[in-house]
């Protein structure tokens, strides 16, 4: 038998007896991160392709969610931070161990990247939209000059952003749950099949529709797989690793993790998808919303229950 | 020159003047510490044994929290001490994540990470942190492990002794003798 308790000094509201600096807003963060990515590297693929007008939610509907995104992303990142006014020190260093100073300094390069690919055709889609300035006109037309240099440079980059989300968490050691290798990819997975869900969504195309739900079926397969695989390695792990992995196979997130997350996140919607290609008649609608709904579940659910676990000494 | 501390666990009795005594030093904020003492009970009566320990930021050899910090502010300092610059810091958190201690804490009404400093202003004008000078059974001792004449290189080289979670891979510097 082993007790073991504080006789003085913790008495921390936010420490005693766990450390939960992080709460929903770096949820929301590390969701609209990975979708912002998912939704982009489509966009840029079919614009490589030259399949614009067959694919006009991937093309041109959806990206205009992107920008969006990443600002609300960063306005909870930022509210989440305790010494707010300070936030611009993360932009006079580069901190190649620090996966956050990566992080941040690939959303600098991203946020204005991704707010030119949307400006690049949105008179196309709202023909009243008028720039007033001739320079603006000037500096639209460049920009879709090059629109596959940019789409060129976006995929390498929203790789990177879609893994980072869960590096992001992976790079801690005194919390098991997220110290393993395999959350960055999947994380990355998971942002891609919630791209292709917001797709989806977003489309009038019955073709498109039906071409992005066999991706999404495909990504969700993958997701699943690397699940498993990640709980599989955690049972193969040490004690700290057991521990952690407990907590969502029979702990406090048991639940979340079967019922919702693998539940109506992944597997609900991975049927519906494909009893829909089997040509039965579904709303195409009510998975990729599931999707959606499931990649931010996820988010939160890594993001809590990896803050309970820890090294135990 | 690479600053330690050494607590001798057998002399210890948990009376926590050295959390009172950082508490005064350094002005850390109402309900919060930047010490604190654990008890630990094994066995069962009447064969159980006790240990007591001071603890703290453990100024580690690889410390996670400046690795993992994106601005640079946690950084070590001489004597590889673990230290925060406060305006430096974004209060991003990541810091406290890392650390398998959770020995760090966002201060509640200037936003940075605050923690442990090993009483550096104090080391500077040659005394000892102040948790070491005030404990009253004398089981805290502090000093320069690569000098082999120094109190803690001594006891280090005699007793028997252990350090928090080796298995973190963080290298602790603070030395529990038992």
């Amino acid at each position: 038998m082993k007790e073991e308790l504080f006789i003085s000094g913790r008495h921390l509201e936010k420490i005693d007896p766990h450390l939960e600096i992080w709460e929903f807003p770096i949820s929301l963060y590390l969701f609209l991160g990975g979708l912002a990515a998912g939704i982009l590297i489509f966009s840029s693929i079919v614009v490589l392709l030259n399949k614009e007008d067959k694919f006009p939610s991937a093309a041109r509907w959806t990206p205009i969610l992107v920008p969006i995104a990443i600002v609300i992303g960063l306005l909870a990142l930022i509210f989440d931070l305790s010494h707010k006014l300070y936030v611009w020190q993360l932009y006079t260093t580069i901190r190649i161990e620090s996966p956050m100073s990566w992080g941040a300094w690939v959303l600098l390069i991203i946020t204005p990247l991704s707010i030119l690919w949307v400006f690049s055709y949105i008179r196309e889609l709202f023909p009243r939209i008028d720039w007033k300035f001739s320079i603006l006109y000037r500096f639209e037309s460049f920009i879709k000059e090059h629109k596959k240099f940019l789409a060129t440079l976006l995929i390498p980059l929203c790789i990177i952003l879609g893994i980072y989300t869960g590096i992001l968490l992976s790079a801690f050691n005194s919390r098991p749950l997220w110290n393993n290798a395999i959350l960055g990819p999947l994380f990355l997975t998971s942002g891609l099949s919630t791209g292709a869900a917001a797709i989806i969504l977003f489309s009038k195309s019955q073709y498109e529709k039906h071409l992005f739900s066999k991706i999404d079926i495909l990504l969700i397969i993958i997701e699943i797989g690397l699940i498993i695989h990640m709980v599989m390695g955690y049972y193969a792990g040490s004690e700290a690793h057991i521990n952690a992995i407990s907590i969502l196979m029979n702990g406090d997130f048991s639940f979340m993790f079967f019922v919702i997350l693998m539940g109506l996140g992944l597997i609900v919607p991975l049927l519906l998808e494909v009893f829909e290609l089997l040509g039965l008649k579904m709303s195409v609608i009510l998975p990729a919303l599931l999707v959606l709904i499931g990649g931010l579940v996820f988010r939160i659910l890594m993001v809590e229950a990896g803050q309970l676990t820890r090294i135990l000494y | 020159m690479r600053y330690v501390m050494v607590i001798d666990t057998l002399k210890c009795v948990g009376c926590s003047d050295c959390v009172v005594a950082c508490q005064t030093e350094n002005d850390v904020p109402f309900g919060y510490c930047r010490d604190w003492v654990t008890e630990t009970v094994t066995g069962t009566y009447p064969h159980v044994e006790m240990e007591l320990r001071s603890e703290r930021c453990n100024h580690c050899e690889n410390p996670p929290c400046v690795r993992t910090c994106p601005t640079g502010a946690s950084h070590v300092a001489e004597g590889g001490i673990v230290v925060v610059t406060g305006n430096e810091c974004i209060g991003c958190g990541a810091c406290i994540e890392s650390c398998p201690y959770d020995a760090r804490y966002q201060h509640p009404e200037e936003g940075y990470v605050d923690k442990c400093t090993f009483c550096i202003h104090r080391v500077e004008k040659g005394l000892k942190p102040a948790c070491v000078s005030v404990c009253p059974t004398r089981c805290m001792y502090f000093g320069d492990i690569h000098d082999p004449n120094s109190e803690v290189a001594k006891l280090l080289a005699e007793r028997k002794y252990k350090v928090l979670a080796p298995e973190a891979g963080t290298k602790p510097r603070i030395y529990y003798l038992i």
